[in-house]
């Protein structure tokens, strides 16, 4: 057996008891489906000296029963998988967030305080991690098997994952949707660590927090000369915006989250805040994913005005 | 007219009619129509399985024995969009369909019967586009057109694959327009709806899903063409598109497609298993509305391809407890099947023995459709090896199956000559514990975390793989068979007679092969179907 099978995730064991139980139920089915067939097949052959009288071409009472048992059990197993599917679409509330960035074929993944690698994600064993990730081309899937998940990984949205490692080791991440030609080399390694090898992982490579170099590109992008406290260009203030509701000049309300601070900055023309025209110039092709999650960190850091003045 | 009449009648719908290519091209005749479709059928068939020999091949070796990763991708794509539109969708409808329905329900021919004619130039043209596609260098998209990639980023000759599928999709709306005209209107005296055979029900019950269904996937396909060629923007994020779209709007026909796939198998097998035990299908009624509802719910099921696509949980919720419902009438039928061996007669000619083995296929193909319905094993177990191994138990162990029983059942009928025995026995026998070595590990594989669409794999996976291979160079030959003694049996073959089988249905009350009219006089029916009395 490879590492794909191994449980290493808190919620494997709880799948792996469902599949199983999946399996011994259709074995079961299967056993008897198979069993009945064989023996009819033997006793009913053309020759055979079997009873053939009072054979019944319809009985409702069988029909509703073999109507009735399948769907009550279905519906059984129904309800136990979207309990755990809830659970799989749920991230715990003291998640740690890194974020994932696919394209064409890597991995690249950014840890909040600025950490970067590709094709590896080095994770803490025993702490929730939840993935936000989007794709810079065509549609990915983050697949790692002995975590039992996998996520799409999209262009224009943020999707997300989330898992606790449960096994030290390294495990096999795939991508598991068609994404063109390497689509079959698109691998890499989920290395799970003790928190405190993890911690020093992360000071070893330390680098700029992802908020900081939010910021650095804030300034060198422009983005400052507009939404800047001192600008004289009527730009709408950024300050404490994420997660408020924004106003928008066609009379909607949109809360402020990832998705709309991405779509603001590649496709400003498409949600305008009231009040304000539409100017800004799109960044869709002059900047990348990887730096648009930058610039969001950023804007979601405490104070980003502060922090703006502090350059 | 007497059953034993072993010989081949002179003036038949072979023999009558227009001599020569013409004849033929020129046909309005259902019988022809669907000897047309079978000719152009095997042809796709036979071409998409050597792409399937290549994947196979391919993958015998971790890194890719064949292959470049860009020649794996099209080989793959070319696999998938022929089996699907070429062969699977119009096998058993465009050509068992064709020749039998008239038959079967007493009638002179379909109802529209030039309109018939035009749906096989279709096929044959959408067929030349799509042969064009490969010859200029082939699509790399897989069978599925997922967009962004096909729209945005493949290099490939994407536009001329679509025109392909589009124009085929056409042939399909067509035929089932056809049919459930047909159905309707064409019956003869005393043909009540539930006196219908069950493949009549299993074709009407496709040909609602084909007319309703396959306009989405026309529009879709068009969307992509207009997406690729000027950048609309229906699917693009960066234009405000969105990639989702496209993928609610291709399952919402992909999935009623699968059963356009297994339903038409779902009658054949009917047809088969009634006349190898010689006694009266168990549940008529049960049998014709479950394939009505697998028709109906099919329609609501589609997201279930999407668990992990990034809809909403409730959707996620939704699809799958549907999913989880339309499993139900699939049960109430195997159960069916497996009551009618009761106190039958069995008799394990070639095509009972293909029913049989459709049954297991079907069955096995089923419950792992369960594992994928429910959304949290899907998580783990979707655009794995697993969903590989599950479709091609429905389509390839089904579908297949089926088609090849049913071809083997009505052979006499269709041709006027009867095949080998022994070959044809031996050939189902060999396709199916061949077709069972080339799939089953693939549900292991799929377990093991292998996903699918990789033309080079991690070593651990290895074994399995070759044992796949192994499978697969057996359910080659399995198939070559046929077209061996069935070829021979054209020439060779001894004169049927009306009725080899000995068995009910309209169909075997005229000549073999029928004349250009089907019968001499419009039957009349005064009895349900199936009234075996050995």
């Amino acid at each position: 057996m490879m590492s794909t099978t191994l449980q290493a995730s808190s919620i494997a064991p709880d799948i792996d008891t469902l599949f199983n139980t999946m399996l011994v139920v259709s074995s079961i089915v299967v056993a008897g489906v198979f069993g009945t067939m064989i023996v009819f097949c033997i006793r009913y052959r053309r020759g055979s000296p079997a009873d053939r009288t009072e054979r019944k071409s319809s009985s409702l009472g069988i029909e509703l029963a073999w109507t009735l048992v399948p769907l009550v059990l279905f519906i059984g197993l129904f309800g136990w998988s979207i309990g755990l599917w809830q659970r799989l679409q749920t991230p715990p509330a003291d998640s740690a967030v890194i974020y994932i960035v696919a394209k064409q074929w890597m991995w690249k993944a950014q840890h909040p305080n600025g950490q970067r690698e590709i094709n590896a994600l080095h994770v803490p064993i025993g702490q929730p991690i939840q993935l936000v990730m989007t794709s810079e081309d065509v549609i990915h899937s983050f697949y790692v098997p002995a975590f039992r998940v996998k996520q799409d990984v999209l262009p224009g949205r943020y999707t997300q994952l989330w898992f606790t490692a449960t096994r030290l080791g390294s495990f096999p991440l795939f991508c598991a949707e068609f994404c063109g030609t390497d689509h079959a080399v698109m691998r890499g390694d989920i290395d799970v660590m003790q928190p405190a090898a993890y911690a020093q992982w992360l000071r070893q490579h330390a680098s700029e927090t992802l908020a900081t170099r939010g910021a650095t590109l804030f300034r060198q992008l422009g983005c400052s000369g507009c939404h800047g406290s001192q600008s004289t260009v009527h730009a709408p203030d950024l300050a404490g915006l994420y997660g408020n509701t924004v106003a928008l000049s066609d009379g909607s309300r949109v809360v402020a989250d990832d998705r709309y601070l991405h779509d603001s900055i590649m496709l400003p023309a498409l949600q305008v805040v009231a009040g304000y025209a539409p100017i800004m110039p799109s960044y869709q092709g002059r900047i990348g994913e990887e730096d648009v999650l930058a610039l969001i960190a950023y804007l979601k850091s405490p104070a980003p005005e502060a922090a703006h003045e502090q350059h | 007219m007497n059953s034993t009449d072993r010989t081949v009648p002179v003036d038949n719908y072979l023999t009558a009619g227009e001599p020569g290519l013409a004849g033929w091209l020129c046909t309005h005749d259902h019988k022809r129509i669907g000897i047309l479709y079978a000719i152009g059928i095997t042809f796709f068939f036979f071409l998409g399985g050597i792409a399937a020999t290549l994947i196979r091949l391919n993958l015998i070796v971790p890194a890719g024995a064949l292959m470049s990763a860009e020649t794996y991708n099209k080989a793959f794509t070319f696999h998938g969009v022929v089996m699907v539109w070429f062969f699977l969708i119009p096998s058993i409808p465009a050509t068992l369909g064709n020749f039998l329905l008239p038959l079967m329900i007493g009638a002179r021919d379909v109802a529209f019967p030039r309109l018939n004619l035009f749906s096989w130039y279709l096929y044959v043209g959408g067929g030349l586009f799509t042969i064009g596609a490969l010859l200029l260098g082939g699509v790399d998209t897989g069978w599925t057109f997922y967009t962004p990639f096909s729209t945005m980023f493949s290099n490939t000759h994407v536009v001329l694959a679509v025109i392909g599928v589009f124009v085929v999709g056409f042939s399909s709306i067509l035929t089932g327009l056809n049919f459930i005209v047909t159905v309707h209107t064409m019956r003869t005296v005393g043909m009540h709806w539930f006196r219908l055979p069950l493949f009549v029900w299993a074709l009407y019950a496709t040909s609602l899903v084909m007319v309703l269904a396959t306009p989405v996937l026309a529009m879709t396909l068009s969307l992509i063409a207009l997406e690729r060629l000027f950048g609309v923007g229906i699917f693009d994020p960066a234009l405000g598109g969105d990639p989702l779209l496209f993928q609610h709007f291709f399952w919402f026909y992909s999935h009623p497609a699968v059963y356009i796939m297994i339903l038409p198998a779902m009658g054949v097998a009917s047809e088969l298993i009634t006349c190898g035990v010689r006694r009266r299908i168990f549940g008529y009624r049960f049998m014709a509305w479950s394939m009505m509802a697998i028709a109906v719910i099919g329609f609501m099921v589609w997201g279930h391809h999407m668990f992990v696509a990034g809809q909403s949980m409730y959707a996620g919720i939704v699809f799958s407890i549907l999913s989880f419902v339309v499993a139900v009438p699939s049960a109430i039928k195997v159960f069916n099947w497996v009551a009618t061996l009761h106190k039958g007669t069995i008799d394990f000619h070639a095509p009972m023995l293909y029913a049989l083995g459709f049954v297991g296929l079907f069955m096995l193909g089923g419950l792992t459709g369960l594992f994928l319905a429910a959304t949290a094993l899907d998580v783990n177990l979707t655009d794995t090896y697993f969903v590989v191994a599950h479709f091609h138990y429905i389509m390839v162990g089904g579908s297949v199956m089926a088609y090849l029983g049913g071809i083997h059942y009505w052979w006499p009928k269709i041709t006027g000559r009867l095949y080998p025995e022994g070959p044809a026995r031996f050939a189902a026998i060999l396709m199916f514990f061949g077709f069972n070595l080339t799939f089953f590990p693939q549900y292991l594989l799929g377990y093991l975390g292998m996903p699918r669409r990789y033309h080079a794999y991690p070593e651990p996976f290895q074994w399995l793989n070759v044992l796949s291979s192994a499978g697969a160079s057996i359910l080659a030959a399995s198939y070559l068979m046929p077209l061996c003694y069935l070829g021979w049996s054209l020439w060779r073959g001894a004169a049927a007679g009306p009725n080899p089988w000995r068995a009910t249905g309209l169909e075997w009350t005229t000549t073999s092969p029928p004349p250009v009219h089907n019968f001499p006089l419009p039957p009349v029916v005064n009895e349900g179907p199936y009234q075996y009395c050995p």
